[in-house]
């Protein structure tokens, strides 16, 4: 009897369950899909650093997968008590009728594992499929051979979308009962005709508060825009930005709370549109709906926020990483060796052997351990030169004391690196890079990692004079050049001096050995034999370095590529996972709020239609009444995330440029439109079909 | 005098062949400009389905109703609510204002949505509100006002409109006596000052004594009409009492 009852409620209530529903659905479809990508990654054929990267990946979507299961929880919790409170009427006519509370706690019970166990079902299969949509996805992202793929199926996601999920409306059920036990009768049979006293807030206090919270936020804006600049050590950091987040927390709940009471003010003050059709009606509405919702709205804003502000930085973060990691990797390697050990601080721990390598090319060093040097071509060998009285205090001249009070971190004592004009022009021509001319009594500064670059434009700027070895050279342009000789995954070239050929440096003042080269091959297969040579521990080469006491640093294309990729996709594939999530969650909790909404409020609709409003006019204002609903966590969102991506890009500063942000933000809007206004459209028609019928 | 209602020949059918229920039964009387008419009858005698029927919130089965000369059983979709909004106002007996809005607000909702200038709403606001002495509370929500003064507010909305009638469904139905003497009161003066017209249903005598002519229904027929003259409202309300021991039932309205 009891099953039948619940069961019939369900099917009577489907409407209102719809959106819920599929937003649980959907919820454990990504659930699955994100926890299966294990059983997938078995099947790509990609390189083992490759399938290091995705194993980390996998981790780390297993600890994010925590955190979304508490989210979905609570989701489930407070749609849960929402769609209770609708039915105290029903359960007050049950307790008439003899129906004790534990009944009433067992018809909750047969609902939420009837709905959990569909939801489950139906979420698994489509997440299935989705999963293999996404390993698709993954072996584009890692550029994986997805020759032998096939359908698979995760048993331990499977496993783990259930337990999570069990444990999720374990809460419930405990949560109904709770509710239900605190239940009297009186309260379950009047609470409909209970007339909510309208708590109306000082229109002055409000003004006052709206202007509060907006400097406050601008001024947490500052900080994480501007004011981050300014600060000094990690901890000042830390604590600062902390406080940018408090404010920005607390300011959009003050802003939230004080908006209606504003708008409804200055809406008030404009007669002429007051005054006009349900424009009343619906500022009041809103009015009366936001004070009761202000934190959840609030909640879903601060949702909303780190949604957009995930998916468009990730996004912009992985194009711009590929995109500069193809411009920044000309060749195939680079080798670095130490020069003059002998000079060097530790010279007593090397060997008399390593001291003399050390004066030698790396060519000599590669050949002399048995490489065959026919693997590579397109060699160019270059030394590279220090000089400890040439520091970065020299170079920066007078912008030196700035610099030094905006960035006391930074150790300006370190010496500059110094190359060779025609070394320099050796690389540049097989790098494809713009070749120079000096005079004799010129230099230049290479460098490509902006802000650092921007602090020595100021001393170019001032025409820093500096010296080396007696001779002194001023500068021959304003400013940096954009250019590098280590190839990097980023723009991470902070600055080497080019000098002319005449330049007084011998040997005695070199720091490095730097070779450029590509593999001397032509198929992937072939590349891959020399890469190995080079990275794997066990190679002939590696060995014999290894038992001399010697190394090579080098730093290959392929890997370059393979880490970039790699940390890119993981950011991506998180932010996409928590972004999805919380976007669907606070879609979710709009629509179930303004359903109920509807449903509280059919009565005034019913007024509306007895003095005369016609379905248009109904339906228009309740269409602006959810639109504004909607669209007011929304522009928040949207301001707060404006700065968020900028701080977000600031810490990866060195990686994104504000051009390639563009299209990743584009995406970010279509997807957010996309769900958005799915749930909106949904929001709409569903009110509409609980207003439209009389009682 | 020109007539503002004609009900001719009302029939209202409820249910099925199996089982039919004749709500309102050949129903056919008429109201004239400026006149206060009371519609009397027991719960269920079918008073309200007629008023929902006259109201255009229900559909006769057959039979005409013409309202200053338009016949609302030939109107259909938006023009039946163009025509309530602008030709008839209402007053109900659970005031229906809505909560969430002021008095001032509820009373020039009514003319907003008929898209009226901003600064006429105003005027006439502050100008009913005088009559209907509500004009100290314009400014107040309905839970921090009484029974009688919603009732007023309603009262108010009902009439800003200029409506060619006014329709009150049991408008003293919560009303403790006092406040249900002063609405009666502000009826008669509206009905009198304004030259409004008023249908008003009820079922209590009192209520009806304020009426210049009563209408009563049984079983969905008209079953007497009593015109108040020159009676004082003393003696009209017992003729209407005696009307009522006719009618039968409904006892204890008599005491």
């Amino acid at each position: 009897m009891l099953f039948k009852l619940s069961f019939k409620n369900m099917k009577k209530c489907f409407k209102d369950y719809a959106i819920y529903f599929i937003t649980l659905i959907l919820g454990v479809a990504i659930f699955y899909m994100f926890n299966s990508l294990d059983s997938q990654e078995a099947m790509l054929e990609v390189s083992s650093s490759t399938k290091e990267m995705i194993k980390l990946m996998i981790n780390m979507l297993g600890m994010v997968s925590v955190f979304i299961a508490v989210i979905l929880g609570l989701l489930i919790v407070y749609a849960n008590r929402f769609l209770i409170n609708r039915r105290k009427k029903e359960f007050g006519i049950y307790m008439t009728l003899g129906m004790g509370k534990r009944d009433i706690s067992k018809i909750l019970l047969f609902e939420t594992i009837f709905i959990g166990i569909i939801s489950l079902i139906i979420g698994l299969v489509l997440g299935v499929f989705g999963s293999q949509l996404m390993s698709i996805l993954v072996a584009k992202l890692f550029e994986a051979d997805m020759s032998n793929f096939e359908f698979v199926f995760s048993q331990s996601a499977c496993i783990k979308t259930c337990v999570y999920f069990a444990i999720m409306y374990l809460a419930v059920v405990f949560f109904n009962s709770f509710t239900v036990s605190r239940y009297k009768l009186i309260n379950l049979l009047n609470d409909a005709k209970k007339n909510e006293q309208i708590k109306m807030k000082n229109p002055v206090m409000c003004i006052i508060v709206f202007i509060l919270s907006c400097l406050g936020l601008s001024y947490a804006y500052w900080i994480v825009t501007k004011g981050i600049y300014k600060l000094h050590g990690v901890n000042e950091t830390t604590f600062y930005i902390g406080i940018a987040v408090i404010i920005g927390v607390i300011t959009t709940i003050l802003i939230f709370w004080s908006i209606s009471g504003l708008i409804l003010k200055l809406v008030q003050s404009r007669k002429s549109i007051y005054l006009k059709g349900t424009n009343m009606f619906v500022l009041r509405q809103l009015h009366n709906k936001i004070n009761t919702t202000v934190i959840s709205v609030s909640v879903i804003c601060l949702m909303l926020f780190m949604t957009i502000t995930a998916l468009s930085s990730s996004l912009a973060l992985k194009n711009s990483m590929q995109k500069d990691i193809e411009k920044l990797t000309p060749v195939d390697i680079n080798l670095y060796k130490t020069a003059n050990l002998d000079k060097s601080a530790e010279s007593i721990t090397y060997s008399e052997e390593i001291k003399k390598d050390s004066k030698m090319p790396i060519s000599y060093t590669l050949k002399e351990n048995g490489f065959d040097m026919n693997l590579l071509k397109d060699i160019i060998e270059v030394p590279i030169y220090e000089l400890s009285d040439l520091t970065w205090e020299k170079t920066l001249g007078s912008a030196a004391i700035d610099i030094k009070k905006e960035f006391p971190m930074m150790n300006l004592t370190t010496p500059e690196m110094i190359i060779k004009l025609s070394d320099y022009n050796k690389i540049a021509k097989l790098y494809d890079n713009k070749e120079y001319t000096l005079n004799d009594n010129e230099y230049l500064i290479i460098a490509n990692y902006e802000s650092i670059a921007g602090m020595r434009n100021k001393g170019l700027q001032a025409n820093t004079v500096i010296n080396i070895n007696d001779s002194e050279y001023k500068p021959k342009y304003q400013k940096c050049e954009d250019s590098f000789i280590e190839i990097s995954t980023s723009k991470t070239n902070v600055g080497i001096i080019v000098v002319p050929d005449s330049a007084n440096l011998n040997i005695d003042n070199q720091k490095l050995w730097l070779l450029a080269a590509n593999y001397n091959a032509k198929t992937k297969e072939e590349k891959d034999k020399i890469e190995d040579i080079f990275s794997n521990n066990e190679s002939v080469l590696n060995q014999r370095l290894h038992e001399a006491k010697n190394s090579l640093n080098s730093d290959t294309k392929i890997k370059m590529f393979e880490s970039s990729v790699g940390l890119s996709t993981i950011v991506v594939f998180i932010a996409i996972y928590l972004g999805i999530i919380f976007l669907i969650v606070s879609c979710a909790v709009l629509a179930l709020k303004q359903l109920t909404e509807s449903s509280d409020n059919k009565q005034r609709y019913i007024i509306l239609r007895k003095i005369g409003c016609d379905e248009k006019m109904i339906n228009s204002a309740l269409f602006k009444q959810i639109a504004i609903f909607f669209i007011l966590p929304l522009i928040l969102a949207i301001i707060h995330s404006i700065f968020g991506i900028q701080f977000a890009l600031s810490i990866f500063d060195t990686l994104v440029s504000k051009k390639q942000l563009i299209p990743s933000v584009i995406m970010t809007v279509i997807v957010m439109g996309l769900v958005y206004g799915c749930y909106f459209l949904a929001t709409y028609i569903g009110s509409k079909n609980i207003i439209k019928d009389y009682d | 005098m020109e007539n503002i209602l004609e009900v001719k020949n009302a029939l209202k059918y409820y249910g099925n062949k199996s089982n039919l229920t004749k709500a309102i039964d050949n129903v056919s009387f008429s109201v004239q400009k400026g006149e206060f008419v009371g519609i009397m009858g027991a719960s269920g005698s079918g008073k309200t389905t007629l008023l929902n029927c006259i109201s255009t919130i229900d559909k006769v089965t057959a039979g005409h109703i013409i309202i200053n000369g338009d016949d609302i059983t030939e109107l259909k979709g938006n023009n039946l609510n163009k025509f309530r909004r602008e030709e008839l106002g209402f007053i109900f007996q659970d005031f229906n204002l809505l909560d969430t809005l002021t008095a001032y607000e509820n009373i020039a909702l009514a003319l907003t949505i008929q898209k009226i200038d901003a600064k006429e709403i105003d005027k006439r606001v502050r100008d009913i509100a005088k009559k209907l002495d509500i004009d100290k509370i314009l400014s107040k929500y309905p839970y921090q006002l009484s029974g009688g003064q919603k009732q007023r507010v309603a009262s108010a909305r009902a009439i800003i409109t200029n409506p060619k009638l006014v329709l009150a469904d049991e408008p003293t139905g919560a009303l403790d006596s006092k406040s249900a003497r002063q609405l009666l009161e502000t009826f008669t003066a509206l009905n009198e000052d304004l030259d409004a017209t008023i249908l008003m249903v009820t079922h209590d005598a009192f209520t009806a004594s304020y009426a210049d002519r009563i209408i009563f229904i049984k079983d969905g027929k008209i079953f007497n009409e009593l015109v108040k003259g020159n009676n004082t409202r003393k003696e009209f309300f017992e003729k209407i009492i005696e009307v009522q021991t006719l009618l039968g039932g409904e006892l204890n309205d008599v005491i």
